[in-house]
């Protein structure tokens, strides 16, 4: 704290009557010019409005006010604007201090006036305390790179990068196996247009080797990540040649791999029982022939306890298999054992009635009693029991699919480390908030689409490769990104380096320096205070929040 | 590059129309952003809590409609509509209607004493008219912005708002304006209604009390709705102990030309079931479904809760007819049960109709303004449903959210980030060439 001479405004609202039909302002206009350090009080009719921001503005520059506290409503909607003014009137942003006297005052005491009034008092006491111990901070800016890397070359990968390249982004695209394409080389068709996997593959694989703001990288394996939005240093390595990448933000989208369902319904030991992914091959390569009977079987290794997500497209994938066999051969009996048949959306119910009409068999089983596979005459036969008869039915079968999940790769968790972003307990990538950050990760430049997010078919998975697109692109085209001042500042001097604030931060701000001690990354900290909080040398000071300003308030508060 | 950068459209300020706006304008595009009614936020502010994760919605969904409307970069137009839509050859033309809310946008504070005066009590459009609001009101108390507006078709011309008013505000003649934008592309992101279930005359909707809407259960279940989060039937303000949830009610029904999966209600249907058991112990609840949809992320683990760890009870099947009693009010629900065979009747307190996802009204004049067509339904179509999601067959025309069909909220979200970088792709290639 300099010795400059405290010079404190404080601007009370009535809000209408919200605050003021309660709370009986100008006695607590008068009480806060007694408290120390307050040069100047007034009280506004609403101070939000354009009137009252000016009169902060009038008084600043006529009282030469060096902080200023405003006792109103929720710093939530209105503090950002308060702030603004103060640094209008040519006041640091950060010597501004709310006190909110109306969501924790008025409106909760409507029926005592007189203790509301105190308590008021009370909290702008509070206020004008901690205003005292107020220093300016700086808002953090940071330089973005404005080039990006796309890890994983399937349709989400591959959407992503052009979707970034086409908007003069220098994008690295990066791929661990010898070619792109990801799921899309083991799809035959895709529904539900129909629309064959190969031509989607060449038009996006085209698109990304014609651009020229695009480095494609296969074969090639990420090694190390270091750094944060704006700089990260990636290493990778390719036929044991290493490089170092250097981008702004960075896209995941690793996708998922079918689960191979060994021991489940004879998969392995009985000739006939294959995969939804096996027999998209066979139908690929044409080779599937004219079979009497074909018999699916939903939610192979899903929906139970020990993998108890629901891969989403297995329902679909089954359904457009089956119109596809029943094309081409007519006559093959085609059957669907489900639990529930996720035919969501538009598209999926009418795609699910085309193959009734199309003479698909539909029977749903439960997980009590699941269908049972065994050998039959010259080909397999599956038991299920019908619920509607009442009775087991058996179906003779030359072929049984069984529908399994998308799992995750093994390779996530090395991914989740390098990255230091979470997993999910499923092992898929963990976005920042599931409804309303789905492409997002805490940590800020990173961001995920794709089945490496969830399993999730072709077109929400481009439609989620734009969306997080959509949002690298922002640090990227304003070059830089700003973050507020309050954040975590370690004294060196006290830390001990025990890293438990590295571990505790949600945002990965925290790291251990070369001088083996913490480090905040200051564009990269939300000012949360976990870290202050949490450190047992008390070496971590939260700005604009310290022990000092704090315990001011805290002494305030019974002083009354 | 020496023109200035276009602007972008946003029609719809739902919680999609609000993200599409956020990442566009966050890009350095200014953004209109184009709501019919008086606040943004639209279905998303009407829920109480939000599937699988239970987080409240208004608490995720206030802080980004704040946001939005304080982006340096976005016009927020509330209480206007499109009505014309103009190519020219660097874009659009288009004609915003601003309804007169005969208050001052830039004079009101906010304050409510003009509410708290105005004799004339209406049902609120925001609690499913279960509760009442004003004929001078916001839809909700964190209405963005926070501005009043009058219903002059209730308004009796009293004046008292005008009278106590302090700042000024009330303008008893303001006409509506007529404001002209130029966009290099716009996005649609106008959502949905739900299913009217009045024409399902064999569940009673809208005859009996106790038979109501899973939207309206919202209301009856938010600690800031009409019933103040005590959850009571509407008959008699009792506490239910017996309630049914009926999906499918206006989907996968072709007889009321609604084929579709609604895509939200099984979840919704869920949420809201744990929440009457969270909120009342002793309450027996039954879901009638015939698929339960948990195709999306934690759905299943969700569903498994409900069942597990609540004891909801879940029963296969499709329900035939809704009595009622007239003594009691109470429900007998007629079921035949697809696992069992068997027809079932059982009496319920209260019954709660899962009602499906349609196009809003209004939606067929837009498509012409827009010249983008809409399905058999009426949902948006995109251009490419493989390769161009948000794209429609209309150059320079983007699509987000519940616009394009049913969908969940971070589908929602998501297609509207895609949809604004397709929008500023767009714009850019354009705007170099």
């Amino acid at each position: 704290m300099t010795e400059e001479e405290l010079r404190i405004g404080v601007f009370i609202c009535h809000c209408g009557i919200n605050i003021g039909g309660v709370v009986r302002v100008p006695e607590v206009v008068e009480y806060a010019k007694t408290l120390p350090g307050v040069v100047y009080a007034a009280d506004n009719l609403y101070t939000c409005s354009a009137a009252g921001l000016d009169a902060i503005k009038k008084a600043i520059k006529e009282h030469r006010l060096n902080r200023v506290v405003v006792a109103s409503c929720t710093p939530r909607t209105h503090e950002p604007l308060f702030r603004k003014t103060c640094e209008e009137a040519g006041l640091n942003k950060y010597l501004f201090e709310m006190a909110n006297i109306r969501e924790h005052c008025s409106w909760v005491h409507m029926d005592d006036p007189d203790r509301a009034t105190e308590k008021a008092k009370d909290i702008v006491r509070m206020a004008v305390a901690k205003a005292r111990l107020l220093e300016p901070l700086d808002d953090i800016e940071i330089e973005v790179r404005p080039e990006a890397l796309v890890i994983g070359a399937g349709p989400a990968g591959m959407t992503a990068a052009l979707s970034l390249a086409n908007q003069g982004f220098h994008v690295y695209l990066v791929e661990k196996e010898p070619e792109v394409g990801g799921m899309l080389r083991k799809l035959n068709r895709l529904y539900p247009t129909d629309r064959k996997a190969d031509e989607l593959l060449q038009q996006l694989s085209n698109a990304v080797y014609q651009n020229s703001n695009i480095e494609v990288f296969t074969s090639t394996k990420i090694v190390d990540v270091s750094g944060f939005i704006g700089n990260f240093e990636v290493l990778v390595r390719k036929d044991g040649e290493e490089r170092k990448l250097e981008v702004g933000t960075i896209i995941v989208a690793t996708g998922a791999e079918p689960l191979k369902p060994t021991g489940l319904y004879g998969y392995g030991e009985l000739e006939g029982v294959i995969t939804q992914i096996e027999l998209e091959e066979r139908l690929k390569e044409g080779r599937l022939g004219t079979p009497k009977a074909v018999v699916m079987i939903q939610c192979v290794g899903s929906r139970i306890p020990e993998r108890p997500y629901c891969s989403r497209i297995c329902c679909a994938t089954a359904i457009k298999n089956a119109i596809l066999i029943k094309q081409a051969s007519p006559q093959t009996q085609v059957y669907i054992l489900y639990r529930d048949l996720q035919a969501y959306g538009k598209e999926y119910e009418e795609y699910y009635r085309r193959a009734q009409e199309l003479g698909v068999r539909f029977i749903s089983y439960t997980l009590e009693k699941p269908p049972e596979v065994s050998r039959g005459d010259g080909g397999l036969k599956v038991k299920v029991y019908h619920a509607v008869l009442g009775r087991e039915l058996t179906l003779p079968a030359d072929l049984v699919v069984l529908s399994t999940p998308l799992i995750p790769p093994e390779t996530n968790e090395e991914l989740s480390k390098l990255l230091k972003v979470p997993l999910d307990r499923n092992g898929f990538f963990l976005e920042a908030h599931v409804k309303l950050r789905p492409v997002d990760f805490a940590t800020d430049g990173i961001y995920v689409c794709g089945t490496a997010h969830s399993p999730k078919d072709v077109p929400d998975s481009i439609a989620q490769a734009y969306a997080a697109a959509s949002r690298a692109s922002i640090p990227m085209a304003n070059r830089r990104v700003v973050a507020e001042g309050i954040v975590a500042e370690v004294n060196k001097d006290r830390c001990i380096g025990c890293a438990l604030c590295v571990d505790l931060c949600p945002f990965k701000a925290s790291r251990i320096g070369e001088d083996g001690k913490a480090e905040v990354i200051k564009v990269l900290c939300k000012g949360c205070g976990v870290c202050a909080a949490s450190c047992p040398q008390r070496a971590i000071t939260m700005k604009n929040f310290t022990d000092s300003q704090i315990l001011a308030q805290v002494e305030a508060a019974f002083k009354g | 590059m020496g023109e200035e950068q276009p602007a972008i459209l946003v029609i719809g300020g739902g919680i999609a129309g609000i993200q599409a706006a956020l990442d566009v304008a966050s890009q350095g595009f200014t953004v209109y952003l184009v709501e019919r009614k008086p606040s943004i936020g639209g279905h998303m502010a009407m829920l109480d809590k939000t599937f699988p994760t239970l987080d409240c919605s208004q608490c995720i969904l206030t802080p980004k409609m704040v946001d939005v409307a304080r982006h340096p970069n976005v016009r927020l137009l509330t209480y206007s509509e499109v009505k014309d839509v103009k190519r020219e050859e660097n874009g659009f033309l288009v004609k915003v209607l601003k309804k007169p809310r005969y208050v001052k946008e830039d004079v009101c504070t906010g304050c409510g004493i003009c509410a708290m005066h105005c004799p004339v009590e209406v049902p609120s459009e925001f609690n499913m008219g279960l509760g009442i609001r004003k004929a001078i009101y916001v839809p909700f108390p964190q209405a963005v912005p926070l501005k009043y507006t009058i219903d002059r078709d209730h308004c009796i011309r009293c004046r008292l708002c005008q009278n106590v008013c302090a700042a000024g505000a009330i303008d008893f003649d303001q006409q509506p304006e007529e404001l002209e934008l130029k966009v290099g592309a716009i996005i649609v992101a106008t959502g949905f209604e739900t299913f009217d279930a009045r024409k399902i005359g064999e569940y009673g909707y809208g005859r009996y009390p106790n038979v109501v809407t899973g939207l309206e259960l919202e209301r009856i279940v938010s600690a800031a709705g009409p019933m103040g989060g005590h959850i009571i039937r509407p008959s008699d303000g009792k506490i239910p102990r017996r309630v049914a949830f009926i999906q499918c009610v206006g989907s996968r029904d072709k007889r009321f030309g609604n084929p579709y999966c609604s895509r939200v209600c099984c979840m919704y249907a869920i949420k809201n079931a744990i929440l009457l058991k969270e909120h009342l112990h002793e309450v027996d609840v039954t879901i009638f479904y015939m698929d339960i949809r948990t195709y999306g992320k934690g759905f299943e683990e969700f569903y498994r809760r409900a069942e597990e760890e609540f004891g909801i009870k879940f029963v296969r099947g499709r329900v035939s007819e809704i009595e009622e009693d007239p003594e009691t009010k109470n429900l007998r629900v007629i079921i035949e049960n697809t696992e069992t065979g068997e027809i079932l009747q059982e009496e319920f307190d209260m019954v709660v109709l899962s009602v499906g996802l349609v196009p809003p009204k209004g939606v067929k004049e837009l498509s012409k303004i827009l010249g983008v067509p809409v399905d058999e339904y009426g949902f948006f179509v995109e251009k490419d449903i493989m390769t161009s999601p948000m794209e429609t067959k209309a150059e320079g025309i983007f699509l987000a959210g519940t616009a394009l069909g049913p969908k969940d909220i971070p589908d929602s979200v998501a297609e509207a980030s895609a949809a604004a970088m397709r929008a500023v792709n767009y714009v850019v290639r354009r705007w170099k060439s």
